[in-house]
């Protein structure tokens, strides 16, 4: 299949500030990218790299300084995918900007085919309704896999629950937190309220008792009912991971499909590890996964991925 | 029997909440709260609220789109 969405290589730095004469920087050791040109003459926009979209308010200061120092506008953007972009940098002054962003512990982003800074909701932290670590995610995943080069750009988010902030089903690859509920007799009074919480109608009230009946074929996993209960009688049995390979938005969009139902945090790092190897021996140069798994055959995929995905059984089972 | 009542119907969420709360803590430790709240969106969030505050839900009764909850400060 024809992929039309390969990124416009010429609105790109990556080769052409070594053509200039002017200050070299060595994109080569950088692992290029992260510098997007403008519709001005010589000016760029600098992606920097902010896994989950989170910044200590301190760093947030110093880069205030050194964006306020190079942005020819005085502006900054935040990206799409959560990561701050400084606007209307000279690339003459690159090296200085980097050198700048390195003494503060700032990374500059990346552009190209290889797999991005994650995405993140706010996750367990401090989001009420979070089920997984979403942030201590991103930045294993950050710290592990950016940079890695893949036949195309490979996308990855984590969203804490079944709301689905960070669009799971449009990425790459998606983890979106689950919990499967479980139930115990003796703590409930049947007051009802899970079956109240519950948005999904999973839980109806046994009209004499009141306790609940619980139906996972509609349970989304996403915990309202443990919250809600006031006795403790549902309690969370195990966190884990839904997830999703193969979305991707852009002109074609395409949604991603469920690949494991309950993946704990610790397979994590094995699963795309394992997906990004099947990616690399399986993809065409500029085939997105997606594209990938259409061609090749998902069962394909599921094959290779069986010593991960395996032993996951399904939420509510 | 409960010490105080609040009648919440018709208020919305998170109004609702933070009036049980700032009831709650006009209260004393171990005194018992009666809430008043309709079914939907209130019954969905208020008692989840309550206890990520650390106050106990010690009954709940159904009245027809209505629900009575007793709470204890914590």
């Amino acid at each position: 299949m024809t992929d039309h969405f390969i990124e416009d290589k010429t609105t790109k730095v990556t080769v052409a500030v070594d053509n200039t004469g002017a200050q070299k920087v060595d994109f080569n050791d950088r692992k290029s990218g992260g510098f997007i040109k403008q519709r001005q003459k010589d000016l760029f926009t600098v992606r920097l790299r902010c896994p989950g979209g989170r910044l200590s308010t301190e760093k947030l200061l110093e880069i205030s300084k050194i964006a306020h120092k190079y942005s020819k506008k005085g502006v900054v953007h935040f990206s799409f995918r959560q990561s701050l972009e400084i606007l209307y940098v000279d690339y003459k002054e690159f090296s200085n900007v980097v050198a700048e962003l390195e003494k503060i512990g700032q990374k500059v982003a990346s552009c190209g085919p290889r797999v991005r800074v994650p995405t993140a909701c706010g996750g367990c932290e401090y989001n009420p309704n979070g089920l997984t670590d979403t942030q201590k995610m991103a930045d294993m995943v950050d710290k592990t896999f950016f940079g890695t080069p893949t036949p195309h750009k490979f996308k990855t988010s984590f969203s804490g629950c079944p709301i689905d902030c960070a669009r799971t089903k449009e990425m790459d690859m998606g983890f979106q937190g689950v919990v499967d509920p479980t139930w115990e007799e003796e703590s409930c009074t049947g007051c009802t309220i899970c079956s109240e919480a519950c948005k999904e109608d999973a839980i109806a009230s046994d009209p004499d008792t009141g306790k609940p009946i619980f139906d996972p074929v509609k349970c989304l996993f996403c915990g309202d009912c443990i919250r809600a209960c006031p006795t403790e009688a549902w309690k969370p049995k195990r966190y884990g991971h839904i997830v999703r390979i193969g979305g991707k938005h852009g002109r074609h969009p395409m949604e991603a499909v469920e690949v494991c139902s309950f993946l704990p945090d610790e397979k994590v790092p094995e699963a795309i590890k394992m997906t990004i190897d099947w990616y690399n021996a399986n993809g065409k140069r500029g085939e997105r996964i997606g594209n990938a798994l259409k061609r090749v055959g998902l069962d394909n995929y599921l094959k290779y991925m069986e010593p991960v995905f395996q032993n996951t059984a399904k939420a509510g089972a | 029997m409960s010490d105080s009542t609040i009648d919440l119907r018709g208020v919305m969420c998170p109004i609702n909440f933070v009036k049980t709360k700032l009831k709650l803590e006009a209260m004393n430790p171990g005194e018992i709260l009666e809430v008043i709240l309709d079914s939907g969106d209130p019954i969905q969030n208020v008692p989840k609220s309550i206890k990520e505050e650390g106050h106990k839900i010690v009954e709940v009764k159904k009245e027809g789109d209505f629900f009575r909850l007793k709470v204890q400060r914590s």
